[in-house]
């Protein structure tokens, strides 16, 4: 239990405190096509500053550092139970450490007893699958942003957004409209249609599990992410919803299985301070590879 | 850029206009969500605590201990402003604040504070957790802490060149109101 206890401490470091290259591989491109000496411009100048610090100093990259969701693939006889008590473990010595703020609240009486554990703190998330590897891929969430995520019920009459692809783009592009400035963009969308209220939110959370620069497998999908994309950054919003070209930099679409008198589509929206990381384990709960 | 330096008298908010480029050096408290509610609902401010011709800053910081027992910000970006738009005019009135510090802006009801009492919304980088941080040169103290937990408590801090814009002034101009008008005719061409 020990390695795999150090091996998710250093998970969570290096969440926190490090950009995956694929989101920093996109600032940088938003970076260079803002217009210069805008204060949408020195707005990521400070952001790629901010990067370059955290990652220097070891330290979170937000302060906020959010919700802690753990998503664990794993094999069949994989203990689950073991598994949650370290990664509870796990965060409570990685708070000690400033690695992550003490940022888990009671709901009923505010209080905050400073170790990010608690009911459904942290979540995990456990998929069996058949290969003898365990996967670990970690998610900070910040609460920022997932304030501005959105539900929708389809159909919309305000938003003449009918049950089909051209209303669910309507009605993501009008999160990205209410989203703005209040979300730290430019941000990144995972989407679900379809589902139930509850996995459509669940669905639409692990589309940001995906790489920024991988593609939809399904060629309706993948259309409407880079509709979206090329829309939203003719907006005008910006980093910051300072004005501005960068609006998002990426969206991630799964479909779910429905049942006929409903059509959700959920948003969840992640800041630009995109913090995920991911390890294959070996046997002994040792990192043998890093995901993003 | 304008260096904004304390004392933050009325004239130089008064003379600070949308879209400017600050570097704040003074003092700023911080005060979020349990804060805003407890001085909403009559709460006095802790002994110490001075928000006269004062900045507020919307943020929950991440503090330790070091080993010599000294609090060290090792975090400190704004949060989310819009949920303290019920408190916020009322705040600026009653406690004579000439700056509030936070990001993603405020609405009518501040701005009219804002215009009224000269008081003006900065809009810091959010999630620059780590750049501020390096803005913060001392922790002074910390109130509340017990009641309201870290990330919530009134926090004291020296800043030096803490860079933050303009996006609500003292005349009435709200960059996002601005940009949220821009967008939304944007948005109604391309559905
Ligand atoms: S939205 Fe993201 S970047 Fe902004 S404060 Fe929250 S976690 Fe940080």
């Amino acid at each position: 239990m020990k390695q795999l206890h150090d091996s998710l401490v250093e998970l969570i470091r290096r969440a926190s405190a490090e950009i995956p290259d694929d989101v920093q591989a996109a600032l940088l491109r938003s970076l260079e096509e803002e217009k210069k000496g805008t204060i949408a411009e020195s707005a990521l100048q400070i952001v790629q500053r901010n990067i370059e610090l955290a990652k220097q100093k070891s330290q979170p990259i937000c302060q906020d550092t959010g919700s802690i969701l753990f998503y664990v693939d794993c094999p069949v006889g994989f203990d689950e139970i073991s598994f949650a008590d370290t990664a509870r473990e796990a965060v409570k010595l990685a708070t000690k450490k400033g690695y992550l703020r003490q940022n888990s609240v009671d709901s009923i009486t505010g209080k905050n007893d400073g170790t990010n554990v608690g009911p459904g703190a942290p979540t995990l998330h456990f998929h069996q699958h058949r290969s003898p590897e365990v996967a670990v891929r970690l998610m900070l969430k910040g609460g920022g942003c997932e304030n501005v995520g959105a539900q929708y019920s389809l159909p919309i009459e305000r938003l003449k957004a009918d049950r089909d692809l051209p209303g669910c783009r309507k009605v993501i592009l009008d999160a990205v409209l209410q989203a703005q400035g209040k979300g730290c963009g430019p941000g990144v969308l995972g989407v679900c249609v379809g589902g139930d209220r509850a996995t459509s939110y669940e669905f639409s959370k692990q589309q940001l599990l995906r790489k920024l620069d991988d593609r939809n497998p399904v060629p309706e999908l993948d259309a409407l992410e880079q509709d979206i994309v090329n829309t939203a950054n003719k907006l005008g919003i910006g980093p910051m919803g300072f004005g501005g070209k960068t609006t998002l930099l990426g969206v991630k679409i799964g479909a779910a299985n429905r049942v006929p008198a409903s059509y959700f589509v959920s948003v969840s929206y992640m800041c630009w301070a995109f913090r995920r990381q991911g390890v294959t384990l070996g046997a002994d709960g040792q990192i043998e590879k890093w995901l993003y | 850029m304008i260096s904004l330096t304390a004392p933050f008298t009325e004239d130089k908010i008064r003379a600070l206009k949308v879209g400017d480029e600050v570097a704040i050096t003074g003092v700023l408290f911080t005060g979020r969500d349990a804060v805003h509610k407890y001085l909403h609902e009559g709460g006095a401010l802790p002994p110490g605590v001075d928000l006269r011709n004062g900045i507020l800053y919307h943020c929950g910081p991440v503090v330790i201990k070091d080993e010599q027992g000294q609090w060290k910000c090792v975090a400190a970006g704004p949060t989310t402003s819009a949920r303290e738009e019920p408190y916020q005019g009322q705040i600026i009135r009653q406690f004579g604040l000439r700056g509030v510090i936070g990001k993603g802006g405020m609405g009518e009801r501040t701005l009219a504070a804002c215009q009224e009492a000269g008081c003006v919304y900065l809009h810091a980088v959010g999630g620059a957790a780590q750049v501020l941080g390096e803005c913060i040169t001392k922790v002074r103290n910390v109130y509340l802490m017990d009641q309201f937990g870290a990330p919530e408590a009134i926090w004291e801090f020296e800043v030096k060149a803490f860079p933050a814009v303009v996006t609500m002034d003292s005349h009435g101009k709200s960059l996002h109101q601005e940009v949220l008008a821009a967008s939304q005719a944007e948005l109604a061409k391309l559905v």
